[in-house]
């Protein structure tokens, strides 16, 4: 059984949820390939080789994958995918845009978002925004996995593999990149950071948002997060929405500061290790899933906590 | 320029669902079913584009049982100038409906379809990629904007860390975001119009389409419970406890 991974990268480093992805191919076992794909990639190649547990990658290098382009890669997987028993990548944007195309063309399904591994045919996912969870087991041929990031370790360096190039398929004419605009940070990444301060509709404008958060989550060194009223409001830019339509975090600590604890919003934070909410609502639903709750007004709650960290 | 757009009934997204009592699936015999909140999205966003003199007719399209009749007569009410309803009484994974999808796509010739990101049920968002693949067009998925021309789509995606702008020659298929925009609400005489209303039917089994499941739904459960918390009366507890007892802070 060989499986293949399709590595996520921005032509230097590997995502870490590629490395989470390499993880759960361990836990099936069989030999592990990374497939990585775009332009001028010879950097992310050598540091995909170290990754503890991959035994081979496959490079290849074309214009046509330099932005990941799930037209032009699908064509390129359905070549490759014969030769394994999984294909495999993380379930964030690249993923999710990519392995259910591939799967159509290939006719096999795509078990998308697993958290868990039974067996080699079974897998456990989260279904109604992570309110229930489904075992299935695939019958098809060629098995297509989406791995949740957060429910597997990162894999760490360790492994010297072999590179190998393959033929690109080319461009296939069905799509044009344009632009990329990745929101440029100063703090820790959402997705996996240790410590996340979150935000909800309570904050009241995006001035407000920055000025009681910004600090707790400087001194914490962690990311900022959002609920979706939060983003709808425009206090806070699309990118740190946590929950069923935004990104899912599993951070050690996890602070909710005038957050209801809708079930969207919970379903991308409750497999935190420590939550703590903050809330002058008593009957808020967060505080059934927080470890700490606090019933306060957040403006002088979260002041006298950044003060006195 | 004709629009289809694909929606689905689901359990409506206020309700906590819960297992069978012998954990063969989920228990939703007696919920309230609503469309797809995605659906709905892509749904306001066709009768914009209507309105916008860029389409001219719009196609709503479910896949379903004959119950999934009250979302289309939902998006009739919202505006939709056509409905068809693919009956099947099997549940159909994400690569069925998109082949049942393909069929009435290939009849209709739509130059855009748009179709939620993915449905509230089984959270699978891959409907749209699997039609986009059949019908071997580009795909813009999980988008939060659109500008159509005569013969191409600049979509706006939302991707991890940002956005990013692709260019689809027509025909399409789009997925779509939540921020795309904020669905109309649907006044009650639309709703009553629209029961009036006709709607199309096609079996499923008609379309010659091969719709066997390839995944097998072994159990379904309620994710372990956490271990139940506590209220602090004060910041100083709280960091206390943080310190001590979670020591998540040193
Ligand atoms: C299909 C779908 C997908 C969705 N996806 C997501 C998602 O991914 N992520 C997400 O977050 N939501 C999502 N939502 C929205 C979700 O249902 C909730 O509407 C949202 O999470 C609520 O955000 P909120 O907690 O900020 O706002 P509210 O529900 O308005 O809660 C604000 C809270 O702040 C408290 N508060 C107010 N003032 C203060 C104060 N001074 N001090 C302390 N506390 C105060 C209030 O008591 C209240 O509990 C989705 C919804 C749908 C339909």
């Amino acid at each position: 059984m060989t499986i293949l991974i399709v590595a996520e990268h921005d032509h230097h480093e590997l995502k870490p949820a590629t490395r989470s992805a390499v993880t759960a191919a361990t836990a099936l076992g069989g030999d592990i390939h990374l497939l990585i794909t775009g332009h001028g990639v010879d950097k992310v190649a050598q540091a995909a080789a170290k990754v503890q547990g991959v035994t081979r990658v496959r490079v290849v290098d074309d214009l046509a994958y330099a932005h990941g382009l799930p037209e032009n890669l699908a064509p390129l997987l359905v070549r490759i995918a014969p030769d394994y028993t999984t294909v495999m990548a993380a379930a964030d944007s690249f993923g999710k845009n990519l392995l259910p195309r591939v799967a159509a063309l290939l006719d096999v399904a795509v078990v998308s978002e697993i958290t868990q591994i039974v067996d080699q045919n079974t897998f456990v996912r989260p279904i109604y925004a992570g309110n229930l969870n489904a075992t299935v087991q695939t019958t098809d041929a060629i098995k297509v996995l989406t791995v949740r990031a957060t429910s597997f370790p990162a894999a760490p360096d360790g492994g010297v593999a072999a590179i190998d190039t393959l033929p690109t398929t080319g461009d296939a004419g069905l799509s044009a990149w344009l632009s990329t605009e990745i929101q440029p940070t100063d703090r820790v990444e959402l997705s996996t950071a240790r410590v996340v301060v979150s935000g909800g509709r309570a904050l009241g404008s995006a001035e407000q948002f920055q000025q009681v958060l910004a600090p707790l989550a400087a001194k914490l060194n962690a990311a900022l997060g959002a609920t979706r009223a939060a983003v709808d409001a425009g206090y806070a830019p699309n990118e740190w929405q946590v929950g069923q339509t935004g990104t899912v975090v599993a951070p050690d600590l996890y602070i909710a500061v005038g957050v209801s604890g809708a079930v969207q919003h919970l379903a991308g934070m409750k497999d935190s290790r420590v939550i703590v909410a903050i809330n002058h609502d008593p009957d808020a639903p967060i505080f059934q899933w927080a470890d700490y709750g606090l019933v306060a007004d957040l403006f002088e709650t979260v002041k006298e906590l950044e003060h006195n960290l | 320029m004709k629009l289809l757009v694909a929606i689905k009934r689901v359990v409506d997204y206020n309700i906590k669902v819960r297992p069978k009592a012998d954990g063969s699936d989920v228990d939703i015999a007696t919920v309230k079913m609503s469309i797809n909140p995605f659906d709905e999205v892509a749904v306001e966003e066709a009768l914009r584009l209507r309105e916008a003199g860029i389409a001219t007719e719009i196609v709503a399209v479910a896949v379903g049982t004959a119950q999934s009749q009250d979302v289309l007569r939902h998006a009739l009410a919202m505006g939709v100038d056509r409905a068809i309803l693919v009956e099947t009484d099997a549940v159909t994974e994400p690569l069925a409906t998109a082949k049942l999808l393909k069929a009435v796509v290939q009849r209709e010739q739509p130059q855009l379809t748009l179709i939620g990101k993915q449905a509230i049920d089984d959270d699978a968002a891959e409907t749209g990629q699997m039609l986009a693949a059949l019908l071997n067009v580009g795909q813009g998925t999980f988008a939060s904007k659109l500008e159509l021309t005569a013969d191409r789509v600049v979509v706006t995606r939302e991707i991890s860390g940002g956005q990013e702008k692709v260019s689809l020659p027509l025909p399409a298929v789009i997925t779509t975001d939540l921020r795309l925009n904020e669905p109309r609400y649907v006044k009650l005489p639309n709703l009553m119009q629209a029961k009036k209303k006709p709607i199309e039917t096609l079996k499923s089994s008609d379309l010659g389409v091969d719709q066997a499941p390839r995944l097998k739904l072994l159990r379904v459960a309620e994710p372990p419970a956490r271990a139940p918390g506590i209220k602090v009366s004060s910041v100083s507890e709280l960091l206390q406890k943080l310190r001590d007892e979670a020591k998540v802070l040193p």
